[in-house]
């Protein structure tokens, strides 16, 4: 006689629920959060083309052609008269971070359209956490984009101090935080992906536009008082100066404080409109 | 002498709304530990909602929810890690192997690698997926991803589960298949379930039933006890939101 069959059991014994709330467990979700990202990011190389081939478009073609046209005069952190690649570069690496940004909240309303979002938001870890962890990871993934970048133009002649490529790291975390703390706000506001179409237009270009990634402020001012006064109020400005001053081991205080400061803001404001109880995120059913 | 263990769910008059559309009003009914709830009801009925208001989705304008005696608003990190959730629609990553999805999962529970990988195997036994641990999602069958969401949701050992409408736009082969495995792990493991389903045909006579229409308890008990005024209530039911 054969025995009757019974189901498989789960062979160790029942943890108490809830143990991997400590320390440890904050860590070893951000490391799982982290490394979603980073697998989803090395699995879609169309995507890391893209975030490469942007920002090298304007500056082999762009930067190459407005050499001619604008002239650049001795402003800090440049010591020297520069080409116009070398003042552009750190403006196509808040680019790639801005891009990156907005990619990610591209993918966080994708994944609640999908359902996968869910899955983050029923963690037992406080939410706040958890869009931080997603945050910090893709900053993370967009560090990696702009030191490809940043070694493709080493090879196309334009190179900084080699220290300020160490000293742009901190300058590139920080920014990064903000432009992704800006693309998690963004995300929480838009309803569907066919939305998005909005965000290149009313966020993305006026914010790369209306800022000192391609042009120094002087110049803006001189064409234009309004306009300079728009793009020294604009956080993405202050994102490529941190930027811009860092590559050449500099810091600008003001360009540093706008950025944390702004960076606050734009995750606070992610925070409460995913908070369940408030925001857009509680009127919304989803 | 000590204290009777808390039911696995508790929901004392819960309401919610959006806007002005009332979807839920004064809720109330418990899962009790190792028990198997339907709660039935047409689309439409605020099911989804519950399990949004259970799982901290939204917030609930009023009303109590405790999840093994934790009260989910106040504590809700320790009523989240005692919860499995199967969603109505699918939440796993389609672009990532069944192992990368689990591992995932498994460390949103605060669950490191190494702790994760004899879990994983033990969990895709239970579901019969070992043999797909290492298959991209999008590669399963409908029903394959059912089990696998169940697995996923199996990982941190919950103590209720959650299922939405699970057997949805399956076939009747693999829905008696995801049926199975649940019912297998309330008699193995001794895991609660609330199982949300529309359909009739999926609840046992011995099972409790508490049936939700337009956001409101009509009638709950066991589906024995029950007996023809369930069948018939809920048909009243269906040919009303018809």
């Amino acid at each position: 006689m054969t025995a009757p069959h019974r189901p498989p059991r789960l062979a160790a014994p029942r943890p108490r629920p809830g143990h991997g709330l400590t320390l440890r467990g904050h860590l070893v979700a951000f490391g799982g959060i982290a490394g979603r990202e980073i697998l989803r990011f090395t699995r879609q190389r169309e995507r890391f083309l893209s975030a490469l081939v942007r920002p090298l478009v304007w500056l082999f073609i762009f930067a190459a052609g407005f050499r001619a046209v604008l002239g650049l005069s001795i402003t800090p952190p440049y010591q020297t008269y520069v080409l116009y690649e070398v003042y552009v570069t750190p403006g196509l690496c808040a680019m790639i971070q801005l891009f990156n940004g907005m990619q990610s909240s591209l993918s966080m309303v994708y994944d609640r359209e999908t359902g996968a979002m869910r899955t983050l938001l029923v963690s037992p870890y406080p939410r706040w956490f958890l869009l931080g962890s997603k945050l910090v990871a893709g900053v993370l993934v967009s560090i990696l984009q702009v030191y490809a970048f940043l070694l493709i133009a080493w090879l196309w002649g334009i190179r900084p101090p080699p220290l300020g490529y160490l000293a742009v790291l901190p300058a590139l975390f920080l920014s990064g935080l903000m432009l992704g703390a800006l693309g998690l706000f963004v995300s929480s506001a838009i309803r569907q992906l066919e939305n998005f179409a909005g965000v290149m237009n009313f966020v993305i270009f006026p914010m790369f536009f209306a800022s000192t990634a391609l042009y120094p402020l002087w110049r803006l001012k001189e064409s234009s008082p309004l306009l300079a006064d728009i793009a020294l109020a604009n956080p993405f400005t202050h994102a490529v100066e941190l930027i811009r001053f860092a590559l050449y081991r500099q810091v600008e205080p003001l360009a540093l404080a706008v950025v944390a400061g702004a960076g606050l803001v734009f995750f606070g404001a992610a925070v409460f409109m995913y908070d369940p109880s408030k925001g857009l995120w509680a009127l919304r059913k989803r | 002498m000590t204290a009777a263990a808390p039911p696995a769910l508790e929901i004392a008059g819960l309401s919610h709304s959006f806007g002005a559309v009332r979807a839920l009003r004064e809720v109330s009914f418990t899962v009790p530990r190792g028990a198997f709830v339907a709660l039935l009801g047409v689309n439409g009925a605020g099911k989804t909602t519950l399990f949004s208001l259970v799982t901290r989705l939204y917030d609930s304008t009023s009303g109590t929810i405790r999840v093994a005696g934790f009260d989910a608003r106040r504590q809700p990190g320790e009523a989240l890690a005692r919860l499995g959730v199967v969603f109505q629609s699918r939440a796993l990553d389609a672009d990532l192997t069944l192992t990368q999805n689990l591992r995932y999962h498994a460390a949103l529970h605060g669950i490191g690698r190494r702790e994760a990988a004899p879990r994983i195997a033990e969990v895709l036994t239970l579901v019969s997926l070992t043999d797909k641990a290492h298959a991209r999602v999008a590669t399963l069958s409908g029903g394959q991803q059912r089990r696998a969401e169940i697995a996923r949701a199996l990982l941190h050992r919950p103590e209720l589960l959650l299922l939405d409408e699970a057997t949805a736009g399956l076939d009747l082969r693999a829905r008696d298949e995801v049926r199975r495995v649940v019912r297998n792990l309330i008699a193995t493991e001794g895991v609660s379930a609330l199982w949300a389903t529309h359909m009739m045909e999926e609840i046992a006579p011995e099972d409790r039933v508490v049936v939700l229409h337009r956001g409101e308890v009509r009638l709950a008990g066991r589906a024995a006890e029950l007996g023809g005024s369930l069948a018939q209530g809920f048909l009243a039911l269906t040919e009303e939101t018809a």
